[in-house]
């Protein structure tokens, strides 16, 4: 199949069935684009959503983008953003114009009382996976640990984590670590 | 001119929100209800309520609305939707160009090896915040968690059909 066409339909099957945001994309993303087509290793998935989450605009967005132009630059980024995004506009869109009164049918509220606590499995699985490529040890599970404990009981912007954790990472680099090295290419 | 207006606020809110989805919100909210009374706070609960229930990014759900609801036509829904994601469409593409050029250089690792360990926590905090009246209305919204989780995480199952099968059992059970 065309790969430009292969990318469209991947992206908006993931954009048609993202409930719950940009963090319950992750594991239709890790399905899709990681284990089934093997655009992306388990470790370029992880950076991509590090990087993704450190810029700001909408998660979902900037990852598609992201994988995107890693394929095929430019217009692989264009046709991940709009088959992202295509499927949601035009739902809102004629929601907007013709069922303002759908959210109040007692089918469809019956329907996402079920979907609501799956979407937060498919939040959380990405937490398990992610970490055993990120390799989080017992010694080092208290990075991400200390992190979503801050985020989600103190209420701390996630900017501001990430923004610890790259100074972390550089001072961490410059100082301590010996065995990561520039590589010529 | 309300489609300047629409599209240079929602730029805004594409620049400057940080961290995706729910965290969006604030910044949506004092922008559209507080500032410009496009729509009201009881209208503004109704989107949210809609983004939940519709698939896609709730950025993306709220520009598309807000943009039909204040110009009453399809004109207002682009030029929201894009104006939201140009910003993200030029940081990022500049943000690859240079990620791929300096990717094995020392600096760019030790920042990627800072991050990744925190972006576990990241995710981990997105599923702790929605651990909520509203997503666990009781024990059976526990059981189809557990079930969901055990089958995405150890199974091959698709997590759509996953969705899926937790709606119908919604419908059954609820």
């Amino acid at each position: 199949m065309n790969f430009y066409l292969d990318a469209f339909l991947t992206f908006s099957k993931i954009g048609a069935f993202t409930f719950g945001g940009g963090w319950a994309m992750l594991s239709l993303i890790e399905k899709e684009v990681v284990q089934k087509k093997k655009w992306l290793s388990e470790e370029e998935f992880v950076d991509t959503i590090a990087i993704a989450q450190s810029l700001p605009g909408i998660l979902a967005v900037n990852t598609a983008i992201f994988i995107g132009y890693r394929l095929r630059k430019i217009k692989g980024s264009l046709v991940c953003f709009f088959a992202t995004t295509l499927p949601s506009f035009v739902i809102i869109l004629l929601i907007a114009m013709f069922f303002t009164q759908y959210k109040d049918n007692p089918t469809i509220i019956s329907i996402f009382k079920g979907i609501r606590p799956a979407i937060v499995a498919l939040i959380a699985v990405p937490v398990f996976n992610t970490a055993k490529t990120a390799k989080i040890t017992w010694k080092t599970a208290i990075i991400p640990i200390t992190a979503a404990l801050l985020i989600s009981f103190l209420g701390v912007s996630p900017i501001f984590i990430v923004l610890a954790a790259i100074v972390g990472g550089i001072i961490y680099g410059r100082y301590f670590d010996k065995t990561t090295k520039t590589e010529k290419p | 001119m309300i489609y300047l207006q629409l599209f240079w606020t929602y730029f805004k809110i594409g620049l400057f929100s940080f961290g995706g989805g729910y965290a969006m919100l604030p910044f949506i909210q004092d922008e559209v209800v507080n500032k410009h009374n496009w729509i009201t706070p009881s209208d503004f609960t109704d989107i949210i309520a809609i983004s939940q229930m519709t698939p896609g990014p709730i950025g993306i759900n709220t520009a598309t609305y807000i943009g039909y609801t204040v110009t009453g036509n399809v004109w207002g829904s682009i030029i929201a939707t894009a104006a939201v994601c140009i910003p993200s469409f030029i940081i990022v593409l500049l943000v690859s160009y240079y990620y791929n050029k300096y990717k094995n250089s020392k600096l760019v690792k030790s920042v990627m090896n800072g991050l990744r360990p925190v972006i576990v926590g990241l995710i981990a905090a997105a599923a702790i915040m929605l651990i909520n009246k509203t997503t666990f209305i009781n024990y059976g919204s526990w059981i189809i968690f557990a079930l969901a989780f055990i089958l995405i995480k150890f199974t091959k199952i698709h997590p759509i059909l996953v969705i899926i099968l937790a709606g119908i059992a919604g419908y059954l059970f609820y």
